[in-house]
Formats: C-alpha cells, sequence, structure tokens
C-alpha cells in the first residue's frame, strides 16, 4: 500500500515537473508580460510585444560596429542612432519585410563653425523637414544641420545670470518644437529643461521640481554636524534623465533622482508630463502609482538590479499612451493615459527581449525600438512589433478615446478572454457600459476590477435611476413614516379619554 | 422564588425572559449610563448572558462588515483574513483589559468583581455594536463623496462607548472620576506588561521546544 502512495506521488510530481517550466512553442516564458493587480500582486499576462528583429554591432562591422550608442530617433521610417563610442551617427531605414538599409553614417558637416565633427554626441531630434538637432556632449554645444548636413546654428552655454556660470554646458539630452525651439537636459543642471529660442537666444527654464522640505530631515539637520550637514545633499532638486514631447507638443520627462520611500506616497514622480510652464500635469488615476515594478528585489546590497525601477527614457504613442524603459531590471513599462499599467516585459539577459544596458526606448507606429548600450556583445537595437493581443489592448484604447464605447467593450471583452486578470479590461468594459447608461453592469465590472472612483460614479447614477424609477413607492413609504407617529398618538389619545370618560 | 434565583437553567421561560430584559436594558445604560451602570451590576439588572450576547455580536458585526462593507470604503484582501484571527484581535485586547482592570482596581478597594467588569465592559460595547449594524447597510447606499457620514458615524460609536466605559468604571468600582480615568490609565500599562509577559513566555517556551528538537536530531544523527 506504501509503495503505491509513493509511486502515485512519484507519478504527480512528474507530470508536474513536465508542465511547470512550460514554455510556447517559440521558446518564449509564459512570465515574461506581467501586470499587477489592485493588490499589487504579480499577475502573469500574454505577451504584448515579441521581438521583431535585432540590429546588432556586427551589422556594421565593416564600418567598426556601434560602440556605446546613447540615443536614438525615429522620424517616419528613418532611424538614428547616435552612435555617441564613434562620435557619429548612423541613419538607417528599416524594410517592411525585415532587415533594414544603411541611409547614411553622419560624422562630419560642412559650415563656418569649428569643429566640423561630433565629440560624443549624446542625442538627435529631427523635425519633419529633416532638420537636425544634435547634442555634442563634449563640444559642449547643440548644432541644428539642415537635412543636407550644412551647419545653420550652434546652441552653447547661455551667457546669463539664470544659468550657473561656473557649470558647464554638457547637452545630454533634447527635443525640438515644431518653430525650432530646443529644449535641452544638460549634465548637472538641476533647474529644469533648459529651453533655447529658435534664433539660439537662451529663453529660462521649465519645469524645475520643487524642493519638499522633510520635517523628519528636518530635525536631523538640526542635531547634525557642520560636516555631517554638508554631506547631507537630498535638498537638491531633482534632474531629469530623458525628455520626449507627445503628439499635443507636452513634455514627457522621467528622472532617477528621488526617496525610495517617496515612491509609495505619490511624492516621487519618476514620470512627469509638464505643461509649457512646467506643470506637473500626468494623469495618475490608476490602481497605482506611476513607479514601474511595485514589487522590488531585496536582498544583496551589492546587487545593482536592486530596488526600485528607476526609468531611463521614455516614449509617447497614439492616445497618450506611453512606455518607459527602466534601467534596473531593464524593464519597459507601459502606460494608458490615466496612468493605468497595460503591461510590464523584458529582463536582464541576453536572449532576445532582453536587455545588458539598454539607454533608449523609441516607437514607430505602435512597435517599439530599444537601444542597448551592451555589454559583452556591443551595441544592439531590438525592434519588438505588437501581438495579437497588445493591438486589441490598443484598439480598445483607440475605440474608447473616439468615442465608440459600444465597440470598446467588445474589443475589451476579447481581451479578457485572453487574460482573465486583466483589470484594465474590466475597467475598460466598465467605463463603456457607463458611456452606455447600463449603470448595473458597469457596477460588476468596476467592483470586479476594484475601481472604487468609477463604481461610486456608475452607483451614484445607478441610484438615481432606481428612486426615479420608484418614486412613487418611496413616495409613500417616507410619508407614512412621517405620518404613522403623530397619528399613533393621536388615537392612543382618544382611547385614553373615552376610557377617562367612561370611568 | 425571588428575581435572582429565579431561571437559572437557560430551557426555562424564565431565563429567556431575564435574558430580553438584560438585553433590553441596554438601551437604559446607553441613554441613563450613570442610574444605568450602577442597577447594571449592584441590582443584577445586567446578565452574563446578555454581556456574552453582545460580544458575540461584536466578533460577528466585525465579520459581517469585512464581508458586507461596500467596496468603496472597505477593500479586503481576502487571502489574508483569518476569522480566528480576527476573533481573536477583538477577545484578547477584551479579556486582557477584563483581567487587568479588575486586578488592579480590587488592591485599591475597587468594588467590582471580575464578572461586574466584564458585564461592565461588555455593555459599553453597545453603541459601537450598533453604529457598526447601521454603517454596514449604510455603506450600501451612499457613494463615495457621502462616506465621510459613515466616518462619523463610526467615529460617534466609539466615542459614546469610551465614555460609557469611562461612566460604566465609575460605578462599578464605585470610584471617582479622577481616580478611574488614572485605574483606566494603568489598565493599558498593565495590559502592556501582561502582553510582553505573554510574548516573553511564549518565546522562551519555542526556544525550549527548538532547543529539545535539535537535541533529539543532533542524537539521532549522531547515533546512525
Amino acid at each position: 500500500m506504501r509503495r503505491k502512495i509513493i509511486a502515485f506521488l512519484g507519478a504527480i510530481t512528474l507530470v508536474l515537473c513536465c508542465i511547470a517550466p512550460a514554455l510556447a512553442a517559440d521558446g518564449y516564458k509564459y512570465s515574461y508580460t506581467y501586470t499587477y493587480d489592485y493588490w499589487e500582486d504579480f499577475r502573469e499576462s500574454p505577451d504584448a510585444y515579441r521581438v521583431k528583429q535585432m540590429i546588432s554591432t556586427g551589422d556594421f562591422a565593416d564600418i567598426g560596429g556601434m560602440k556605446n550608442p546613447q540615443g536614438l530617433f525615429v522620424r517616419g521610417e528613418d532611424v538614428y542612432i547616435v552612435d555617441s563610442g564613434n562620435n557619429r551617427i548612423l541613419q538607417i531605414r528599416l524594410k517592411e519585410e525585415g532587415g533594414f538599409e544603411r541611409v547614411r553614417v553622419i560624422d562630419s558637416f560642412t559650415g563656418d563653425t569649428t569643429p566640423l565633427t561630433f565629440n560624443s554626441p549624446r542625442d538627435i531630434y529631427v523635425m519633419e523637414d529633416g532638420t537636425m538637432f544634435v547634442a555634442d556632449f563634449n563640444n559642449k554645444r547643440v548644432v541644428r544641420l539642415d537635412k543636407d548636413l550644412n551647419w545653420e546654428l550652434s546652441f552653447v552655454k547661455p551667457d546669463d545670470n539664470n544659468f550657473d556660470q561656473n557649470a558647464d554646458f554638457l547637452p545630454k539630452k533634447l527635443v525640438a518644437d515644431v518653430v525650432g525651439r530646443v529644449y535641452v537636459l544638460s549634465q548637472n543642471v538641476n533647474k529644469g529643461i533648459v529651453k533655447f529660442e529658435a534664433d539660439g537666444q537662451f529663453n529660462g527654464f521649465i519645469g524645475a521640481s520643487k524642493v519638499r522640505v522633510n520635517l523628519y530631515e528636518q530635525m536631523w539637520k538640526m542635531i547634525a554636524t557642520k560636516e555631517q550637514r554638508a554631506r547631507m545633499n537630498s535638498f537638491v532638486p531633482t534632474e531629469y534623465d530623458n525628455i520626449a514631447l507627445d503628439e499635443d507638443g507636452f513634455f514627457y520627462v522621467v528622472t532617477k533622482t528621488f526617496q525610495e520611500s517617496d515612491l509609495r506616497t505619490g511624492n516621487a514622480d519618476p514620470v512627469r508630463r509638464l505643461n509649457a510652464i512646467g506643470n506637473n500635469i500626468l494623469v495618475q488615476n490608476g490602481a497605482s502609482w506611476v513607479i514601474g515594478d511595485l514589487e522590488w528585489a531585496a536582498g544583496n546590497t551589492n546587487l545593482t538590479n536592486r530596488g526600485p525601477s528607476k526609468f531611463q527614457d521614455i516614449t509617447v504613442l497614439q492616445d497618450d499612451i506611453y512606455m518607459v524603459l527602466d534601467s534596473t531590471h531593464n524593464r519597459i513599462f507601459g502606460y494608458d493615459q490615466q496612468g493605468n499599467m497595460l503591461w510590464a516585459f523584458g529582463g536582464v539577459g541576453n536572449a532576445d527581449g532582453f536587455f545588458n544596458r539598454p539607454v533608449a526606448i523609441e516607437h514607430m507606429g505602435t512597435d517599439l525600438l530599444i537601444l542597448d548600450e551592451g555589454g559583452a556583445f556591443g551595441g544592439s537595437l531590438t525592434v519588438m512589433t505588437t501581438t495579437e493581443y497588445g493591438r486589441m489592448v490598443y484598439e480598445a484604447i483607440h475605440q474608447y478615446r473616439t468615442g465608440a464605447y459600444e465597440e470598446s467593450a467588445k474589443t475589451w471583452t476579447e481581451v479578457l478572454s485572453r487574460n482573465g486578470n486583466y483589470d484594465s479590461a474590466y475597467i475598460g468594459i466598465g467605463r463603456a457600459l457607463l458611456q452606455q447608461e447600463k449603470y448595473a453592469e458597469a457596477m460588476g465590472y468596476f467592483k470586479a476590477a476594484m475601481d472604487d472612483r468609477n463604481y461610486s460614479e456608475a452607483w451614484r447614477l445607478r441610484r438615481m435611476e432606481l428612486v426615479e424609477q420608484n418614486i412613487v413607492p418611496i413616495f409613500i413609504v417616507v410619508a407614512a413614516i412621517l405620518a404613522l407617529p403623530p397619528l399613533w398618538r393621536r388615537i392612543r389619545k382618544i382611547k385614553w379619554e373615552v376610557k377617562m370618560f367612561h370611568e | 422564588m425571588s428575581e435572582l434565583t429565579a431561571g437559572r437553567a437557560f430551557t426555562s421561560k424564565a431565563w429567556w425572559q431575564r435574558l430580553g430584559g438584560s438585553v433590553k436594558y441596554s438601551f437604559h445604560v446607553m441613554f441613563h449610563p450613570f442610574d444605568g451602570f450602577w442597577d447594571l451590576t449592584h441590582e443584577h439588572r445586567g446578565t452574563l448572558a446578555a454581556a456574552n450576547l453582545f460580544v458575540i455580536l461584536l466578533l460577528v458585526g466585525r465579520l459581517m462588515t469585512l464581508q458586507f462593507t461596500n467596496m468603496m470604503f472597505l477593500k479586503v484582501y481576502w487571502p489574508r483574513v483569518n476569522i480566528f484571527q480576527q476573533c481573536a484581535s477583538l477577545l484578547m485586547p477584551l479579556g486582557i483589559y477584563c483581567i487587568c482592570n479588575w486586578g488592579l482596581t480590587t488592591l485599591f478597594d475597587g468594588k467590582g468583581k471580575l464578572k461586574d467588569v466584564y458585564i461592565a465592559t461588555a455593555y459599553a460595547l453597545v453603541p459601537y455594536i450598533l453604529a457598526m449594524f447601521i454603517s454596514i447597510p449604510l455603506s450600501n447606499i451612499l457613494t463615495m463623496e457621502e462616506g465621510s457620514l459613515l466616518s462619523v458615524l463610526e467615529g460617534l460609536g466609539l466615542i459614546w462607548s469610551a465614555l460609557l466605559l469611562v461612566i460604566g468604571m465609575v460605578q462599578v468600582h464605585d470610584f471617582g472620576l479622577g481616580k478611574t480615568l488614572l485605574f483606566l490609565v494603568m489598565t493599558v500599562v498593565g495590559m502592556a506588561v501582561v502582553i510582553f509577559l505573554l510574548l516573553l513566555f511564549l518565546t522562551l517556551v519555542s526556544d525550549g521546544i527548538g532547543y529539545i528538537i535539535s537535541m533529539y536530531k543532533e542524537i539521532n544523527f549522531r547515533l546512525n
């Protein structure tokens, strides 16, 4: 008997072992993509993105490969890779059927300035008409070139007291708006985004983050010695690490400087959407703050990939959906316009879809391009494309945004049949039902996703509906409650009087 | 048969009548606490059965709050909820409070017996229990914006119960107000000491058992 039990348990174990490392036919682990639920518990998700192609340093072997590439930009079909270590920019064009063709290598330009080459360029921005802005880091300038690589203008260190004259102007990231104003993030400048007019004039800073005074730190300061106080640098405002422009001309910036404890309270704001006067207008209505991973790796303090997500770059897609690139676990986090996490995927490693030192993310349509500065295998560019599931999520969001609520609900239902753990889908269906005035049904979906704000709104409307439908019975009940006690007293009084009369 | 000895067995009708009367008496205690608490113990208007009933209602109310309060006001992470833990988190403080209060007040001429302290405490909980049972259906009627009404209700219940507790102690032990407040603070300190000792005891016992187990393992290992 005992042996039978052991044999049975053994058989079960064997079966479980076969199931446990379940891999899809193409070798992807099911847990490549995930989301978090309301309780901040990890939930597996179908893959929204898969690798379409890899462009590696070997593809440029004849011209010396890529060396520590830092910047990436996409305009139309063209991809600009800023090959910082080789002081050049590689312009390539992705082909529809896969693969790519080289357009040109930008390593020098013509014009009336010196030098006519780059020294460790960090970023590039290209306008619709082909005008380029290059953050020429070690030459301490931003150069504007026309589409035929003729030098037009240099943006250099402002001769202005607002700009710390002891600091160097070291442009690392930049964007430009449609009229040619340039917005630069300069190394060691923590007053915000440096703004230049189209003619090269410095025009102040945008979006310096406010210094938050912490009571606890303030108290520490009072008892600390002078030396200790000097070492406390938590009063320095944050420096932005990257910048992107959305379709409406708002800036999305990311920062890695924050107090870990501020992340949980929503005070850190590692991702910000800045308007023209520099106020943060990022919507964070999701179940959690826009902070990337909610479960942090603990343990060994020497591990570099420990602690919260640190965002390296951001790109903004259609419908205000944005993807942030994290350099702690080399993951990509997608958020919708309301700040709900759509998905998270990626990781540390050399396999397709994993990264060594990702430095930049851009999008082409809904495809994502991730530039990896590279480890042992040198730099690489990963092109990822949506799966059916990912396309469906995008479609559902787009349908809702354009007012096609019924279709949106249908698409979200499709999404839900592929991923029952997906809170965004429940909320999406609920919101579509709310727009169709199906309040009771909407409440059910909001409850499933623990979305109390929307639930409350649906319930308020449903309650109004119930009151309107049952106005007559409600009126009767209320009237009865108001009328009965006086009536009762009256009857008792009459009874009492009758009794008294008889006595 | 006097009123005191009437209905000793709960199979008799008199027992149930007495329970009903003593439960109903809790409303009198709520609105007229000074006389209410005096008669509660000194005139035996309250019963142990009613006090037990209130404690059971407190537990049931806590569990019903978890289950039936609307999601807008209370979100429960069910995988982490343990019914026994929930009950213990109410019963343990209550029990320790009664014992500490009785122990301390007895040393300083308190008139109340342990039973009296327990009954008075249970009767003092009634407004809180009522607030709990009102707020459950109410939470399913209100929206989030109107939710402050719930917190007001709950706060009112708590404050009322706290006041009743103080007055109850005054009457049960026949203390002045100042002495009662002093002894309430002392009771809290006493509770902390009891909890500390309990933890210490449990840790020592578990360490002792762990020592014996590891000793057994070691000997077993050497012998083989």
